[in-house]
């Protein structure tokens, strides 16, 4: 009886200023995932490939320019650096790793890319350090005391969230754009639908892979500079996947907006389950099987995600 | 003499049936046993054992449980080291907390209690297909990392949040004490070489038995699903019924073998060491060594946990002591893994157990070519 008293505290609770503004943190953090998600979906829209190693090439492509960085190379020189050797490790990826899997079987490809996923680990680690390197990126942090501005909503809202955010839009409309109005964009879109087809019309399948690739690479450098202020560069940045996961699942593997809805519901269940359903649980912690609880219920109502694709199966 | 079966004739059912017909695979199969049962016990070390062909074992039947999910009826699993975990944690509560318990009877509890749980997390695979269900895994891998946190009444309480296995758990004999004291040995029942006796024995058994299970119907539904979901419903197996089937007993291979990766091989229980770091290295071994063969989750048992100890060795061997450092070995054998990893898709994708079939086809066949 009290148990249930309680639930229906920790509920009541979360109608609350208090709550709001862990609804509106949880989003905005959710938004940083989204960003992982981007990657995966890019790749997985033009190739039907899951790159599981999307965690790594963000830990790649940070450490590479932290490494440049520390060692007083200019850090526009570095940028430019650094997104060259990530668009060649794309392109070398997809020739030496994808291009003979073709045909394989989903599960083959993703296996691949698991394997890949710990070879770019050794890489990453054995090229430069293990050392956990802070990175700087002129960003702010302070949080906004929204109550300045609209007075009766006594909140906080993070700066570097707010970025991350504004960030995410860019990209999201960028890539929309691109894929809508440009000619490259559009024969993308064909290759994911039916690379067969694609081929057929005359469209050129490895060159396109390789921009997409290319594309994700650079993509992923960018994501991994705004996740590595947050969390900074370490080991864990690869564990970034395993936070955009449950979000592809919800928002559907081809779709990039879903990335930011799936995005948003995730960061905003994680919080909200952690700050006020964890003591019903008995502990801490919770966030991680939380967030993934959400996704496994989202998928069981709508199995390809809410935006995802219908398949059909045929024998 | 070749190695053939021409000659070999079958004269009843039961002949027929048998788990290896070949005869002269069945003397290479009874050497290895001999050379397991007895030689190694009279000749190997404590480091040999402990620290060699221990973990291997118990690795191995840990990669066999992830085999029969993903192999054999194709649901990718990425939270074994979860599932392992509720296998660790039941064997030590039960012979923690009761005095007549002995280890068999707890490795059974152990895999009763993961394969319960594997069911409870595999109840999405009836709605998700393949792929999407490492989300249900992934939470249950979380989900174990977190609730035997949260709840340090499994572990006893104890402050360090890790619990060392005394030697009076290891209860594998009846009447232990007396026969102990009857052969005059001392009572250090968690010696490496009982230890090693406990986990040779209950791997064999679970080997065999998984070997059976997948010559069985049981097997062949699991197969018939992982090719073709559709067709297997349509001829009338019972998919769901299936899933739930290969996900039980895939968990109740992954409890045991993390009730015998506590016991038998670390000796303390702590559940930081089934980590998602862990799921994934048992993935790999099923990967190299070939989905679907159960030989196989041995082969990539042995690769993926021996070489860094081969590495480690033979440049120890050639250069002279302590040349290389840990760090060069870890990101190595990361390298080394994930290449093979994608080599053997690429070439090979029934992994070392496929390239062990082929060499055995061509001695099968020689002189001749093919």
């Amino acid at each position: 009886m009290e148990y249930i008293a309680s639930i229906g505290a920790a509920f009541s609770e979360m109608f609350t200023l208090f709550g709001l503004e862990v609804l509106i943190g949880g989003m905005l953090s959710g938004v940083m995932y989204s960003l992982v998600a981007i990657g995966f979906v890019l790749i997985y829209k033009s190739s039907g490939v899951f790159n599981f190693a999307q965690g790594t090439m963000l830990l790649f492509a940070a450490l590479t320019f932290v490494s440049l960085t520390e060692r007083q190379v200019n850090p526009i020189l570095a940028f430019i650096i650094t997104s060259i050797v990530m668009v060649i490790m794309g392109i070398i990826i997809e020739r030496t790793v994808m291009r003979p899997l073709a045909n394989q079987s989903l599960l083959s490809l993703f296996m691949a890319t698991v394997g890949l996923n710990y070879f770019l680990e050794g890489l990453a680690q054995g090229t430069w350090d293990s050392a956990v390197h802070g990175i700087e990126l002129g960003i702010p942090s302070e949080p906004i005391f929204v109550a300045e501005y609209v007075p009766w909503l006594d909140i906080l809202v993070s700066k570097f969230d707010g970025f991350a955010a504004a960030v995410a839009i860019i990209l999201v409309v960028g890539l929309y754009l691109f894929f809508q109005y440009t000619r490259t964009g559009l024969s993308l879109r064909a290759v994911s639908d039916d690379h067969m087809a694609a081929q057929a019309v005359g469209i050129p399948l490895s060159k396109i892979w390789a921009i997409v690739w290319a594309v994700t690479g650079v993509i992923t450098f960018i994501v991994g500079l705004i996740w590595a202020d947050r969390l900074s560069v370490s080991f864990t940045l690869t564990w970034a996947v395993l936070k955009g996961l449950p979000v592809i699942l919800i928002g559907g593997l081809t779709s990039i907006p879903g990335c930011i809805i799936g995005g948003l519901i995730i960061g905003a269940s994680e919080k909200l389950g952690e700050i006020f359903f964890a003591e019903l649980f008995g502990g801490q912690g919770i966030e991680h099987w939380w967030a993934y609880l959400t996704a496994l219920v989202f998928i069981l109502i709508r199995p390809t995600g809410i935006f995802g694709e219908r398949e059909i199966e045929r024998i | 003499m070749y190695y053939r079966e021409t000659g070999q004739k079958i004269n009843s059912y039961a002949e027929d049936r048998r788990m290896v017909p070949v005869r002269e695979d069945r003397w290479v199969m009874w050497a290895f046993m001999v050379v397991m049962f007895i030689v190694v016990p009279l000749i190997a070390n404590d480091y040999a054992l402990s620290a060699i062909l221990i973990p291997m074992m118990v690795l191995g039947v840990a990669s066999l449980g992830l085999n029969i999910a993903t192999g054999y009826n194709g649901q990718l699993s990425l939270g074994s080291a979860g599932f392992m975990c509720f296998g660790a944690f039941a064997a030590f509560n039960v012979l923690f907390r009761l005095d007549w318990m002995n280890v068999w009877v707890a490795f059974l509890f152990a895999g009763l209690v993961a394969g319960l749980v594997g069911i409870i997390f595999g109840l999405p695979a009836l709605r998700i297909k393949g792929f999407y269900l490492i989300v249900s895994t992934l939470c249950a891998q979380f989900f174990a990392e977190w609730f035997f946190n949260a709840y340090p009444w499994f572990l006893n309480y104890t402050s360090s949040g890790v619990a060392a296995l005394p030697p009076h758990h290891y209860r594998f004999l009846p009447f232990q004490d007396q026969i102990f004291d009857l052969f005059g040995l001392e009572k250090d029942y968690n010696a490496y070489i009982y230890r090693y006796f406990i986990t040779l024995i209950v791997t064999v058994a679970l080997a065999v038995a998984a070997k059976n299970m997948v010559r069985s119907s049981t097997g062949r539904n699991w197969m018939a699903v992982r090719d073709q979901e559709i067709a297997a419903k349509v001829i009338g197996i019972s998919v769901g019924k299936t899933k739930i089937n290969a996900f039980f007993i895939s968990c109740f291979y992954s409890g045991v073998a993390g009730a015998m990766y506590s016991y038998c091989y670390i000796g303390n229980v702590d559940f930081m060491i089934y980590n998602l770091r862990r799921s994934f290295l048992i993935v790999f071994m099923i990967i190299l060594g070939g989905l679907g063969s159960i030989l196989g989750s041995f082969l990539g048992a042995v690769f993926v946990y021996g070489w860094p100890i081969f590495l480690t060795r033979m440049a120890d061997w050639i250069f002279g002591g302590g040349t290389l450092d840990t760090a060069f070995i870890e990101n190595n054998s990361k390298i080394i893994v994930g290449t093979f990893i994608v080599v053997l898709l690429i070439y090979q994708p029934q992994g070392f157990a496929g390239l062990w079939n082929s060499v055995k086809f061509r001695l099968r066949v020689w002189p001749f070519k093919t």
